[in-house]
């Protein structure tokens, strides 16, 4: 317990400050879909994730943008376990024919209103594995998309200001 | 003639055998081309007398060049330093091969993966259900690895069979695909009778991408991008596999600053994870503060590798024939100070865990994988040293790794408490190994070359962080791949969490799958 609180007062504050910046990603987005959301939804968001066939590394940013120092969970956003929880739904990885279904049922199992993002460079347009005979298509083939998040993978930091910045 | 102990220790158990050919176009790869008949006989008695599990098993359409399918079996010898690759040609004709499988276990998800693929039947083989497509979505006889296989054709469709465990109280648990963490998707179900697990049946593939086959086709020099991508914690060490395969056919010898740049990232990308899994495992005992603090010191290696390569997952730093950056003075001495702060860290963290007895009674003897059943499986990498196997490519195959000293992580219990210490014991040696490479960096050296293109085969390997990272290669003399077969230490291990939770109550799976932590993506390709 010692050891605990040493390192706890040694290590400090390390979360760092982050402010959301417009991006020409964002600024293209359907208005209308926009001001819905930020009404609905305010600045908390309950997210579930789901891999569609992504390599793990937008897993790995997603689960870093939540750690100490990025702490997504300051700006009201928090990850869930239940789509049932849920308000939005954040697909990485094109989609494998093997994740289709399990895809559209996570999406059926979450309450109204919800939306969609998507992230990483794949979940965009199936990146290096457009071509392959086992991927569906890209996310927004086969569910409406309202953000991306661009990257391969993209950091924490794009991660939290591409999402403050839609939700301001 | 290559390797005449080894031919002489077959015939010794097989009179009367013959090799149809020897190959020793590598000082570390010994080829035999065998009979058909003589196929199962002859990797039955290699597996024996090395004693290796089966490393790879897949096949080959050259049914445009020679008429007929090949299959290739690889084995490791780690007393001489070497791989045998085993291969024997296949009839077009109603193609089939005598199973190895019921002698020689760690060859059964091999045969799987072959028949799904190739439509090559292990004939004997009493599991043929495939692995990654999904019976719900892609009708049997599709088999994408064929040369002339185009895209699925439609057909009836049907469901997975699961294997059922039956009688009084016993009931079904099923999780996934998709589960309740940030992580890819799995399919596990659970039987249970009262509290411990008494089966577990893990069902993946949900990620397949046909890698593969993408692969096929690509110029090699395109094609280091796509092995980045097959398991992304991974990126550098398919990286390096994929380049030393392909350096071994195009006879580049690689600048040493590069052999010891990549050595450095190698080892950069074994401890980010390492700490990872270490702060995962206090997560799943619900002991929060190590595990934030473990990923603060995960945080600070991604900054680090930004810092040195401007990727923070080491993608587009390997190349064919060396690496595409360098690490100058600065760079060295912002590296070995970032280091001796992550040094630091950790050994607080290490300090945390080991003084909390109630972590210490969660992790102590749970998820306990046995030696005897390691080795049957063909358990591979991290887990196996957790289990008492002593098995490191590092080791065996050093390379730059000799000159450093390099220590080999082994413990004997093989619980999640064995694998913690293996994953602790290799951080440090990892930080020591880095900055013993950093001591041989001189600036401006050489750190690539172009190298001319050439056909052949030829099989890369890497001690990736979860264990042997594996990749044969076939490149034609237009520089294009004709087939690139990927082994993941995770295809091999996922059979290994089967059995390790067995007996253990459900909560208790995270633990032991995190003790594990293998990849979605690297085993479903």
């Amino acid at each position: 317990m010692i050891r605990i609180l040493k390192n706890r007062i040694l290590k400090g504050v390390v979360t760092r400050h982050i402010e959301p910046e417009l991006s020409q990603e964002i600024e293209s987005m359907g208005s209308e879909l926009r001001s819905l959301i930020q009404k609905k939804f305010g600045r908390s968001l309950y997210i579930r994730e789901v891999d569609t066939g992504s390599c793990s590394a937008c897993e790995s940013e997603i689960i870093a943008a939540n750690n100490p120092i990025y702490d997504l969970q300051r700006f009201g956003i928090n990850f869930v376990a239940s789509p049932r929880h849920a308000d939005a739904l954040l697909v990485t990885g094109p989609v494998s024919k093997n994740m289709l279904i399990a895809l559209k049922k996570t999406y059926e199992a979450m309450p109204e209103p919800k939306f969609v993002i998507t992230a990483g460079d794949c979940a965009l347009n199936s990146g290096l594995f457009k071509d392959s005979y086992y991927v569906e298509g890209d996310v927004k083939d086969i569910l409406p998309v309202a953000l991306h998040i661009p990257g391969c993978p993209p950091t924490p930091e794009v991660i939290i200001k591409t999402l403050l910045t839609f939700l301001e | 003639m290559p390797g005449p102990e080894i031919i002489a220790g077959i015939k010794n158990k097989l009179p009367g055998f013959n090799p149809l050919a020897l190959s020793g176009d590598y000082p570390d790869e010994i080829g035999i081309k065998v009979n058909n008949s003589d196929f199962k006989d002859v990797c039955f008695v290699l597996h024996k007398m090395l004693p290796s599990p089966v490393m790879m098993l897949f096949a080959c359409d050259d049914r445009s060049n020679t008429g007929k399918f090949s299959i290739y079996c690889v084995f490791v010898n780690f007393r001489n330093h070497e791989w045998i690759v085993v291969n024997t040609d296949i009839s077009q004709e109603n193609p089939h091969f005598d199973s190895l499988a019921k002698n020689v276990y760690s060859a059964s998800l091999f045969e799987r993966e072959i028949w799904e693929m190739f439509g090559i039947e292990p004939e004997g083989n009493p599991d043929l259900r495939r692995l990654r497509l999904h019976d719900e979505v892609c009708p049997q006889g599709n088999y994408p690895l064929r040369k002339d296989f185009k895209k699925i054709q439609a057909g009836s469709l049907s469901d997975f069979r699961f294997n059922r465990v039956e009688g009084d109280g016993v009931f079904e648990v099923p999780v996934g695909p998709v589960h309740a963490g940030i992580i890819g998707p799995g399919h596990f179900r659970f039987s249970v009778a009262g509290e411990p697990i008494i089966n577990l049946e893990i069902r993946l593939g949900f990620t397949h991408r046909g890698v593969e086959k993408l692969f096929e086709n690509k110029p090699c020099f395109e094609a280091i991008r796509l092995a980045e991508c097959v398991s992304g914690d991974s990126s550098f060490a398919h990286s390096l596999a994929f380049a030393q395969g392909a350096e071994k056919i195009l006879k580049a010898s690689v600048p040493e600053q590069a052999l010891y740049l990549r050595a450095i990232f190698l080892e950069l990308e074994r401890m980010y994870n390492h700490v990872n899994d270490v702060g995962g495992i206090a997560t799943d005992v619900g002991f929060s503060f190590p595990a934030a603090y473990a990923s603060i010191i995960k945080e600070a290696i991604l900054r680090l590798n930004d810092k040195l390569t401007g990727s923070r997952y080491l993608k587009r730093v390997n190349a064919l024939g060396g690496v595409l950056t360098d690490i100058d003075q600065a760079n060295k001495q912002m590296l070995l100070s970032a280091l001796e702060k992550i040094r630091h860290d950790f050994s607080e963290l290490v300090k945390i865990l080991y003084s909390s007895v109630s972590f210490m009674d969660r992790v102590d003897t749970a998820g306990v994988l046995l030696k005897k059943t390691a080795e049957n499986l063909g358990i591979v990498g991290l887990a196996a040293r957790a289990s008492g196997i002593p098995t490191d490519l590092r080791k065996y195959f050093p390379g730059v790794y000799k000159q450093a000293g390099f220590k080999m992580a082994l413990q004997e219990s093989g619980d999640v408490l064995a694998r913690l210490r293996i994953r602790i014991f290799e951080f440090e040696e990892s930080c020591r190994l880095i900055e013993e490479f950093a001591k041989k960096l001189i600036d401006g050296r050489e750190i690539r070359i172009n190298p001319e293109l050439k056909e052949g085969s030829a099989l890369g390997y890497v001690e990736g962080w979860r264990g042997p990272v594996l990749y044969w290669l076939k490149i034609d003399s237009a520089g294009l791949i004709q087939r690139c077969k990927v082994v993941d230490a995770s295809f091999l291990n996922w059979q290994g969490l089967s059995y390790a939770v067995l007996g253990n109550i459900i909560p208790d799976f995270p633990l032991c799958n995190k003790s594990f932590d293998l990849s979605y993506s690297g085993n479903d390709l």
